[in-house]
């Protein structure tokens, strides 16, 4: 069988190499796919001893196939070919230059994650087309336009890491949701929350030293390692309090908190690090009701310190502040709120619960079902109130 | 084959079956859970026939915007903001005929809510307008 995830793997590297050598990103990208077509028709189930130098040498040569073939308008707007670059590049730099350039502050997310995917994750147009609920043509014009806004950009050096990890972060998030009510899945669908782990993974490997980085590949897998315990057999959300403990994967939080200790150990503390710290909080304990919440209320506080004023901080604090000092302590909090702040009805809904005010709670969290921003969320806000409806009739 | 959009409502439409006027939270969370389960069976019953295009669920709240010259659109929620048509979803089928899609459109609606009940819910049946014939 033909190892997909072998050539998955090399895409970015081959790509790096190309790019390395002066090719420019968008051709260069063109190129390992014709690449990667290639080999998927001529392997047939046997890749070569050197499968990285066996692409390396059809995509270069693909790539110059298609420079020769271009107009002479084209080519004489190339007139400063660089020099190859002396020898070729480490993989580790390869990777962070690839993903730097696909997360340009240029871009939007939205188009950055869809080039990300695609250059360094290796996935087809069509899979990040389903991913995204978009048709397959309007996926490729985001993709070939934010290769043209990138067209311009000048990419010797690596750029911001800091941009890679907020792209990363928005592609997990967007992994982390469940399909609408009516979604399908097929087979070979890409699965966002995986596919962002693993580039995380490869950009925490090719910046060892940076903190974040780590603190974000640990965040992912904090958070990951609860995924089946997330939604119950009929697909319905199940809050954190509620999960089947038992579903959790215990590896994958060891190996979260354990990068999360070599990151906080390196004293550079950043926002990534500290929601990981406050999942492997939640993580840490065997039941809902052994849930360090004082330790989860101080790492929000130093949340809070690094965004002043950020009110989704804010709401999350309030939670903690009401297992805490008590529900009323974390209502005073939301009550200072902005009403219109998304989840808002919903952790007021919680803590009016904990307060023992079921009416209002049920009433709040049918309010927030009215805002809720997924198929899901709405589902679960109205089962919620319907509960404690249901508490009060008896 | 011809496309029909199916239409569900929050509110609006003709007056509802005694069946759909209890509120969603004043259902067991069970027959919440059965509801939306339900929902999803539909749109599978209709992917196994060959028929299924699109389905989507959209949120309570929304605006009208429209073009006002220079500058931030004007957007109102109406003067009716209480009473005006809601929608809350939509399914979008391929069907052999308008009886078809009729039938589609009432196995929608006997969706189970409260105590397990079919809703009766009215679902609007808008056919998409297609090409001109080639053959006259």
């Amino acid at each position: 069988m033909f190892d997909e995830h072998l050539l998955r793997d090399l895409t970015p590297q081959v790509l790096g190499v190309l790019v390395g050598r002066g090719a420019d990103f968008a051709a260069a990208e063109d190129a390992v796919q014709d690449a990667l077509v290639e080999a998927v028709r001529r392997w047939d189930g046997d890749a070569p001893d050197d499968p990285k130098g066996w692409l390396v040498t059809v995509a270069w040569r693909r790539f110059l196939d298609a420079r020769r073939s271009a107009s002479a308008r084209a080519l004489r707007e190339v007139h400063v070919t660089r020099e190859p670059a002396p020898g070729p590049a480490g993989q580790a730099d390869d990777t962070l230059l690839l993903l730097s350039r696909c997360c340009h502050p240029a871009l939007s997310p939205a188009s950055a994650i869809a080039l990300t995917l695609r250059a360094v994750g290796g996935l087809t147009t069509a899979q990040i087309a389903r991913a995204f609920l978009v048709p397959e043509s309007t996926m490729a014009q985001r993709i070939s336009r934010a290769k043209r806004t990138l067209a311009g950009e000048r990419f010797e050096r690596p750029g911001d890491v800091r941009a890679v990890l907020r792209v990363l972060y928005l592609m997990f998030d967007q992994g982390f949701f469940e399909r609408g009510f009516a979604g399908e899945r097929k087979a070979d669908d890409a699965d966002l929350a995986a596919e962002a782990i693993r580039l995380a993974r490869q950009l925490a490997a090719s910046v060892p030293g940076d903190a974040e980085a780590a603190g974000l590949l640990a965040l992912m897998l904090l958070h990951h390692a609860r995924r089946a315990a997330r939604t119950d057999a009929a697909g319905d959300l199940v809050p954190l309090a509620l999960q089947d403990r038992s579903l959790w994967d215990t590896a994958m939080i060891g190996e979260g908190v354990d990068l999360l200790q070599g990151a906080l150990v390196r004293d550079r503390l950043g926002e990534y690090q500290i929601q990981a710290a406050i999942a492997a909080l939640h993580d840490d304990a065997a039941t809902a009701e052994e849930t360090d919440w004082s330790q989860i209320l101080e790492w929000y506080d130093e949340l809070l310190k690094l965004g002043p004023g950020n009110p989704v901080v804010a709401l999350n604090r309030a939670v903690a502040v009401g297992h805490v000092d008590g529900p009323l302590a974390g209502l005073r909090l939301v009550e200072g709120l902005d009403a219109k702040l998304p989840r808002r009805d919903a952790v007021a809904a919680y803590l009016h619960e904990r307060a023992g005010n079921t009416a209002e709670a049920a009433r709040l969290y049918a309010v927030a079902a009215r805002s809720a921003p997924s198929t899901a969320e709405m589902g679960h806000l109205l089962r919620q109130a319907a509960r404690l409806n249901r508490a009060r009739s008896d | 084959m011809a496309k029909y959009l199916l239409l569900k409502h929050y509110r609006g439409g003709p007056k509802q079956h005694a069946n759909a006027v209890a509120a969603m939270d004043e259902w067991t969370p069970e027959e919440i859970s059965e509801h939306i389960a339900f929902m999803g069976k539909v749109a599978d019953d209709l992917r196994e026939r060959g028929e299924f295009v699109d389905a989507q669920a959209l949120a309570f709240e929304g605006e009208f915007v429209r073009y006002g010259g220079e500058g931030a659109a004007p957007v109102t929620d109406g003067p009716f903001a209480e009473t005006k048509d809601v929608i809350a979803g939509w399914m979008i089928i391929d069907v052999d005929s308008k009886e078809r899609a009729y039938e589609a459109a009432a196995y929608l609606s006997s969706a189970p809510g409260k105590d397990g009940l079919p809703l009766h819910e009215w679902i609007e049946v808008r056919p998409f307008l297609t090409h001109a014939p080639v053959v006259e």
